[in-house]
């Protein structure tokens, strides 16, 4: 199937653009994972198998504080060399080099000052587990408590801030709100997520045969883990490798977290010449690593008489925890998103990083990019009843069109598609039957009623940060025509390796099956980014077809040779190497590359790829950040119990626009897995910190699966229908795709704005429903109690809005004056 | 081949050695000096079996789920899927355990293994190895294909070839948003007459030996009797009386607490009965839930609605009425609904039995009656049975997940008035409690929405909640009222229908 050349990006002779594909090519197949079998036999190896096949191993246990907030005013660790099994403890002393997990230098690997509860001040290698965790038991450390900052309002109320403030504004929204035929404003707080990856941080050091330091890591971002570990071990980076196999699971919480961790397996493994091995329990991990990033939002907005949203002004506080990690671009992408879908012509958000005491929030799928959007998604479900019209009307109607762009001033390409998503998802899920019957069901049943609703996603895809949008890979096809290939991206479940296993078969026309991948390294492929913004495809299957095209155009010249045709006549199809108009003479790949070799062409190619046409100014926030945007919408449809506020999701429907995919049984997979852990951010997975004055105040106490509950069978939709929008091409993308990864997850808004939906059956209508996040059965609950007396009140327990708010606190109070007074902390 | 025949003859080699061995994918494996401490997935993957996984440690997650060999009756054996992070490795000394390694391998799938990997049932693959266990479990069932006709397409629970989803409600994963899972499990046919585990169904489990591993890992026995058990209970109030371990297992990996002595009572032929005449209901306090459920089959509906709802399939296939009794948790699942059943127990120790109604049983925050010195031997259901009753357990999640607030109802009518009520509660106080003031104020009451109105409001102020990170106090609170009214609409349906 050969596609339509929709871009103008320079092609060489013999390969066209970059989306373009070629005759029955590999992409674009259903195929499994390419590691399923190993998946479900259990012999895929994930790091922290490998120790049983690595003698001498030793075991890391962290020392873990017991406040908030504290100094450390005494260490002592003698007693727990005494503990039997005990080998070393490892303590600031002991770093050759940097004392620090991360590159802003605000995270000392070995503290001196408690920044959260459990934070580690030493670790303890024994000869096993269990003699670490003796030894972590027996050192003795004295704290000096200090006052802590926990919850996102005291951090408001403390002025306790970290990193850049910025700014996102277009027009005047003073203005804006000021032409407003309606105004709304209001406050709304709502909670992080734990990743729950289901394979727990983890690292396996040793100093290897030719000296150098090896880390095999469970890490999204080998070349930062490399990075880190040498600045901690004091040496350059060449001295350092790092390997990941392959993660269970990522999520965004591998792609700075594992740093630190892999430096102290690095520094155990250096200080006793033994493999040291440091694999986090899951306690300790809920402990001690960086969540998704809880959210403060202030906003108003104005809507003129019809409907459409004539401005906009918020302020979103993120809780950034004890140090800055990734919050600082979270945050950029959290105001780069709180437009969603929707044309909002004046508009300023403001945008600030609370510092707490607790974990360091970081990347979770999404990365701000759903906290910007639940904002005014949350906004619009409010306010649609007292503006008297559907939800689904009022989004409908503030959907970009053609022609118009973002705040930060990217125009929104193919804003069509939005409506055309919408259209379909409506068509396809049966919409105006489902609504009556949702409506009947609902005048039948006193107790439990059903809601639907429909939701859109516009997000941005590539690094923010310009820079990172660059990817590496080394391809080699050896003499037997067999291929290895390796590239920058890390395999943690999403498919990476299948596709780029598919891009290379078909940019060198030879059947998968004569295409390895090998495991991630340092050494194969340096100066990387992070698996993460969704890019891995996007990138490293750049890189990977330009080192396959390097290959196959030299090879046309060998194979010209041998068919007697012109160079870019030759064609690679399926292992058969032809050219145009000379069927008769087929050549095997491999014939052709032993050909090759013995004339002396290189068989070898390492790729490189850069996003072209971005650009970005982080101070001001205008740019063009994104190569394109991924558009999707979904359709959900729930039954609320009254009598318990306990629901199910009855059925979803999704469209979505991955381009044309790159391999669909792995992108409905993304899609479907997103969805779902959208769905348990909001209304499901709950973190609660012990935020009270006692002994225990800063601890995490929701830190284990008993306590902090992830989707099971029961939280999935009954009926799940997920459609790829089709004649999708993304020119100037690999084989016209689009990424794939994070996208999806914010499909989940239409389950919480469902759940709005039947718990306002509850109540007369035309008011206001205001939900917590996560709306858990308690949070749903105490809304259906506020539908059914009448009158909006905040979820009892759930919402944990401000106090010091309290005045907006009644979210969606309607402003009657028209001055654009507004709070600022 | 689809799993290798396993070795049956492993246990009768040893007993009170100290060593054995377990036969693993159809191999013995010497289990070498593993004490009480040592779980079967820490040994397995000591041994190089790798393929199982800790996703959790406290049997939430299902990465660790493997099969084992259980009795099905004299004389045929269960495929029975456990979590192997919960339960000591000394325990399985002579028993047969399976793998995901042993269930087939890349080149010669099983068929379980070759629906999750063509249909994307697997992602990152961490959990994979479990959910196969867990699946395969539920593919050798042998009531499944009775199942196909019953369920087929009665609900979203059940697949069209008798799949039961909540035999996969222990397993989380956190990638596929499960749809290809259940997919996969739908599609799975009977097992083949050749498939060598489902032929080794067809044969008696392994028995369970008697055991004494000591050591510094912790001394790990299996007695061979009751009266055994009962001595050196006596003898060693140091012992940690384990069944299913499924609580112990939680405290010795999260909580790190150790026990000089585990005594494994959940094999004694004594705690295993399962008897009824017109008076009582026996159920043996050793049987696991999953036996329990399958025995009674119905019979005791208000405990055919708490099983589905206790923990996840996982679980039930080892944890005990005797363990969730023991323990005296004041959130576990089966107190409600035995105190509701007006349930008494037996108690024995080296000197006698005595029986206590489970009311009297329950004395303070995880204390009750029981001496140290005394098992649980039978829990007992006296008959008549009422004839409605209601299970409602509030929780977050609808599978595997600890009650905020559980509530049990036992109702019988006289006409349109309450002859008898007995409500069961937990989560509400330091121990499981019966609310007898609103059984008081409903007894010869009429049975209608006034009446219940104002009982749900006395029973919403039985029990002393508290807020926590499940639930806060004034939802638990809320949650006693609406059970009851909830209840008598249900009730009200059920007089009419």
């Amino acid at each position: 199937m050969t596609r339509t050349n929709y871009d103008g990006a320079s092609a060489s002779s013999l390969h066209g653009p970059l989306a373009d594909r070629p005759a029955n090519p590999a992409v674009g197949r259903e195929v499994p994972h390419e590691a399923a079998a190993l998946h479900v036999t259990g012999a895929a190896l994930y790091t922290d198998d490998l120790i049983t096949r690595t003698p001498g191993v030793l075991h890391a246990w962290p020392v873990n504080a017991p406040h908030a907030h504290a100094l450390v005013t005494a260490l002592d660790v003698s007693p727990a060399l005494d503990v039997p099994g005990v080998v070393r403890v490892l303590t600031a002393d002991d770093v050759p080099g940097i004392n620090d997990a991360g590159i802003k230098h605000d995270e000392p690997l070995f503290p001196t000052e408690v920044m959260f509860h459990g934070h580690a001040v030493a670790w303890v290698l024994g000869e096993t587990l269990e003699a670490a965790r003796q030894g972590a038991e027996a050192v003795a450390v004295d704290y000096e408590p200090l006052p802590s900052v926990l919850t996102l309002t005291e951090a408001i109320g403390a002025g306790s801030f970290q990193g850049a403030r910025r700014t996102v504004s277009r027009g005047d929204a003073d203005a804006g709100l000021a032409r407003a035929h309606r105004r709304f404003r209001g406050v709304f707080e709502f909670g992080g997520q734990e990743h729950f990856y289901l394979e727990t941080m983890c690292s396996l050091a040793l100093v290897d045969e030719g000296g150098q330091v090896f880390v095999q890591s469970s890490t999204q971002h080998p070349s930062e883990t490399q990075e880190i570990v040498a600045h901690v071990l004091g040496v350059p980076s060449h001295a350092v490798t790092v390997q990941c196999l392959r993660m269970g699971g990522g999520f965004g919480g591998k792609e700075m977290q594992p740093h630190g961790l892999a430096a102290v397996a690095a520094l155990g493994a250096t200080l006793t010449g033994r493999p040291v091995r440091l694999r986090l329990n899951r306690t300790q991990d809920m402990t001690m690593t960086g969540k998704r990033h809880p959210f403060h939002a202030e906003w108003e907005i104005g809507f003129d008489e019809r409907h459409r949203i004539t401005g906009l002004r918020a302020t979103l506080t993120s809780d950034g925890g004890w140090s800055l990690d990734l919050s600082e671009p979270v945050l950029a992408r959290a105001l780069c998103h709180i437009d969603n879908a929707y044309w909002i012509p004046d508009i300023e958000v403001h945008g600030r990083i609370a510092k707490t005491h607790k974990t360091s929030q970081t990347a979770f799928r999404g990365f701000g990019g759903p906290q910007g959007m639940i904002v005014i998604e949350d906004i619009l479900g409010r306010c649609a009843p007292q503006l008297g019209i559907s939800a689904e009307e009022l989004r409908r109607s503030n959907l970009y069109a053609p022609g118009q762009a973002t705040p930060y001033g990217q125009p929104v390409r193919h804003a069509e598609r939005l409506t055309a998503i919408w259209s379909e998802l409506q068509q396809r899920a049966g919409y105006l039957d489902r609504v009556a019957a949702v409506e009947a069901f609902n005048a039948a049943h006193e107790d439990t009623k059903r809601g639907l609703a429909i939701t859109p996603v516009k997000f941005g895809i590539s690094f923010n940060l310009t820079a990172f949008n660059q990817a590496g890979a080394l391809v080699h096809v050896y003499k037997d025509g067999s291929v290895l290939i390796n590239h920058g991206g890390t395999e943690m479940g999403q498919g990476l390796h299948t596709k780029m296993l598919q891009v290379a078969a078909t940019a060198l026309g030879v059947p998968m099956s004569t295409v390895r991948l090998a495991p991630t390294r340092t050494d194969k492929v340096p100066n990387t980014s992070a698996t993460a913004a969704s890019s891995g495809a996007d990138l490293n299957g750049g890189a990977i077809k330009n080192a396959c095209e390097q290959i196959t155009e030299r090879l046309a010249d060998v194979a010209a040779r041998m068919i007697n045709c012109h160079p870019a006549d030759v064609r690679f199809v399926d292992g058969v190497v032809t050219g145009i108009g000379f069927a008769d003479r087929q050549l095997t790949f491999a014939e052709v590359v032993g050909a090759a070799y013995h004339q002396r062409v290189q068989l070898w190619a390492a790729g490189f790829y850069r996003t072209e046409g971005l650009h970005w100014d982080a101070e001001r926030m205008q740019g063009e950040p994104f190569k394109y945007f991924a558009y999707g919408a979904a359709l959900s449809e729930v039954e609320v119990d009254g009598w318990t506020g306990a629901y199910r999701l009855r059925r979803t429907d999704i469209v979505h626009d991955v381009g044309d995919s790159l391999s669909p049984l792995i992108d409905v997979g993304q899609i479907e897995g997103g969805f779902v852990q959208g769905t348990g951010w909001l209304t499901l997975e709950e973190l609660r910190w012990d935020t009270t004055d006692g002994p225990n105040r800063g601890r995490l106490s929701t830190q284990a699966a008993s306590t902090y509950k992830l989707p099971s069978f029961s939280e999935m939709p009954e009926e799940f229908h997920v459609h790829l929008f089709e004649r999708a091409t993304e020119s100037g993308v690999v084989y016209g795709s689009k990424a794939v990864g994070e996208p999806p997850l914010m499909l989940a808004f239409s389950v919480r704005e469902a759940l709005r939906q039947a718990v306002a059956a509850f109540g007369p209508g035309g008011i206001e429903v205001d939900l917590g996040s996560p709306a858990t059965p308690e949070a749903v609950f105490w809304a259906v109690e506020a539908a059914r007396r009448g009158r909006p009140e905040p979820a009892l327990a759930a919402s944990a809005a401000s106090e010091a708010y309290a005045a907006g606190n009644h979210s969606g109070a309607e402003v009657s004056a028209v001055s654009g007074s507004y709070a600022q902390a | 081949m689809q799993g290798r025949v396993p070795q049956e003859s492993a246990a009768a080699q040893h007993g009170g050695t100290g060593v054995g061995s377990v036969s693993v994918n159809g191999r013995p494996l010497g289990l070498g000096p593993v004490g009480g401490h040592v779980t079967l997935l820490d040994w397995l993957r000591s041994r190089g079996l790798t393929g199982t996984k800790e996703g959790c440690a406290e049997g939430e997650c299902g990465a660790c789920s493997v099969l084992v060999a259980r009795p099905d009756g004299d004389d045929r054996t269960r495929w029975t899927a456990i979590n192997s992070c919960l339960v000591p490795a000394a325990g399985c000394a002579g028993q047969e355990v399976i793998t995901a390694e042993g269930l087939g391998t890349v080149d010669a799938l099983h068929p379980v293994q070759r629906e999750m990997a063509v249909r994307g049932g697997s992602q990152c693959g961490y959990c994979t190895p479990g959910f196969v266990c867990s699946m395969a479990a539920e593919y050798y069932r042998p009531e499944r294909a009775a199942d196909q006709h019953a369920t087929a397409g009665h609900d979203h629970e059940h697949g069209p070839n008798g799949f039961d989803l909540h035999a996969l409600s222990g397993n989380l994963c956190r990638c596929t948003g499960y749809r290809p899972i259940r997919d996969a499990a739908y599609a799975l046919d009977r097992p083949a007459d050749d498939d060598p585990l489902h032929q080794r169904t067809r044969r008696p489990a392994p028995p369970a030996a008697p055991v004494t591993v000591t050591g510094d890992q912790g001394d790990f026995v299996r007695p061979a009797d009751l009266a055994a058990a009962l001595r050196l209970i006596a003898e060693r109030p140091d012992a940690r009386v384990v069944a299913g371990s499924t609580d112990w297992g939680v405290e010795l990996n999260l909580r790190h607490r150790r026990a000089p002595l585990t005594v494994a009572v959940d094999r004694l032929p004594e705690l295993r009965a399962c008897t009824a005449d017109d008076e009582t209901i026996d159920l043996g306090a050793a049987l696991t839930l999953s036996e329990i459920e399958r025995r009674l089959d119905g019979s005791v509906p208000l405990l055919a609605e708490l099983f589905p709802q206790f923990a996840s399939r996982l679980i039930r296939n080892g944890a005990t009425l005797g363990g969730n009794l023991g323990t005296g948790s004041p959130i576990g699942d089966s107190p409600p609904v035995l105190l509701a059943l007006e349930a008494r127990l037996v108690l024995a120790s080296a000197t006698g039995t005595r029986e206590v109604a489970l009311a009297d049983y329950f004395t303070g925050y995880r204390q009750s009656v029981r001496r140290p010195d005394e098992l649980i031997t039978t829990v007992r259901i006296p008959r008549p049975l009422a004839a409605h009753t209601a299970f409602h357990k509030i929780a977050k999640r609808r599978f595997d997940d600890i009650s905020s607030v559980a509530v049990a109802f036992a109702l019988d009518l006289d006409g349109d008035r309450v002859a008898r009520i007995r409500i069961g509660l937990g989560g509400v106080a330091a121990t499981p409690l019966r609310a007898r003031a609103t059984e008081e104020q409903l007894t010869g009451a009429p049975w209608t929405r006034e009446a219940v109105r104002a009982a749900a409001d006395r029973l919403a102020t039985e029990g002393t909640p508290l807020d926590d990170h499940r639930a806060s106090a004034a939802y638990r609170t809320a949650m006693l009222r609406t059970a009851l009214l909830k209840f008598f609409a249900r009730t009200r349906g059920e007089v009419s229908a």
